[in-house]
């Protein structure tokens, strides 16, 4: 991998064009990535895709996203026959009239992601949080797919 | 390093891989330039204004963003984010006034203001009479 990289590097320095020295950055960066962020990289040809986590516990799926930058207004979510949609836009804002954009590699525009949950949900319970430009949405099991202890009784 | 400077290469010079492989996660950032500053932006969802470090020496800059990720008491079934701290340099052009750095962290994004002296700013010459 590094190698390619460091073959690449001279064919892309020919241009002075800010847009293909960003381009040629994401494939380093693709290429520098471990595994488990491959996906993530693939929003360079897909368009923004934030990353999602989701965890479990005794009573609740737990999901996490990563906003950063956002409006709590801006973000919509969803859960539908045991798949959760997490959707929305960032808004790009100027800085001001005189603005000349330096660099630029942060998305912005419209998002949608979509997770299948692992167990039954209560939708109607769900409770959402957006903080630290992290997004986490708790979806308390239904009492059917929560564990239970079952006493047994030695006489 | 990335290179923030007021010269006719805007391109820059970037070299990230430093940073990731001693183990950062490489923030992606927007530079705008205007009249009086250059105004970066820095993604670091999670990041609390306790967990940044933003550290100048000479004309190198440091933004790194230590953060808690995990649910507590949860176990992780599927992960797409990364576990890993923020880490991103870069090599300050002299015309940045470096005693004047402000920055402000607001869901997840970093904001840094890196005025320009005063030398460089333009300036309108009033004409008298």
């Amino acid at each position: 991998m590094k190698l390619i990289r460091r073959q690449n590097a001279d064919l892309w320095n020919w241009s002075p064009v800010d847009q293909l020295s960003t381009l040629r950055e994401e494939i380093n960066r693709l290429f520098d990535s471990p595994f488990g962020e491959l996906t993530r990289r693939m929003e360079l040809f897909n368009g923004w895709a934030p990353p999602l986590d989701l965890y479990e516990d005794k009573d609740n799926l737990v999901v996490k996203a990563e906003l950063p930058g956002m409006k709590r207004e801006e973000i919509e979510i969803s859960v539908h026959d045991g798949t959760l949609t997490i959707s929305g836009e960032r808004k790009y804002e100027e800085k001001s009239q005189d603005a000349e954009p330096y660099r630029s590699e942060r998305f912005f525009g419209r998002f949608h992601r979509t997770l299948a949950l692992t167990k039954p949900v209560q939708p109607d319970k769900a409770k959402a949080t957006y903080k630290d430009g992290i997004l986490t949405v708790v979806l308390p099991k239904t009492e059917e797919a929560k564990p239970k202890q079952i006493q047994v009784n030695v006489s | 390093m990335t290179t923030i400077a007021h010269t006719e290469n805007r391109a820059g010079q970037t070299n990230n891989v430093s940073a990731n492989e001693r183990g950062y996660f490489v923030p992606k950032v927007n530079i705008v330039e205007t009249k009086d500053s250059f105004i970066l932006e820095a993604e670091m969802p999670g990041v609390t204004k306790e967990g940044l470090e933003v550290r100048l020496e000479g004309n190198e800059l440091s933004i790194v963003g230590g953060r808690e990720t995990g649910v507590p008491g949860a176990e992780p079934v599927y992960r797409e984010s990364s576990p890993r701290d923020f880490r991103r340099e870069f090599v300050l052009d002299p015309s940045i006034d470096t005693a004047k750095l402000s920055a402000t962290i607001e869901q997840g994004v970093l904001t840094l203001t890196l005025p320009k002296t005063e030398k460089v700013k333009p300036r309108k010459i009033q004409v008298t009479d």
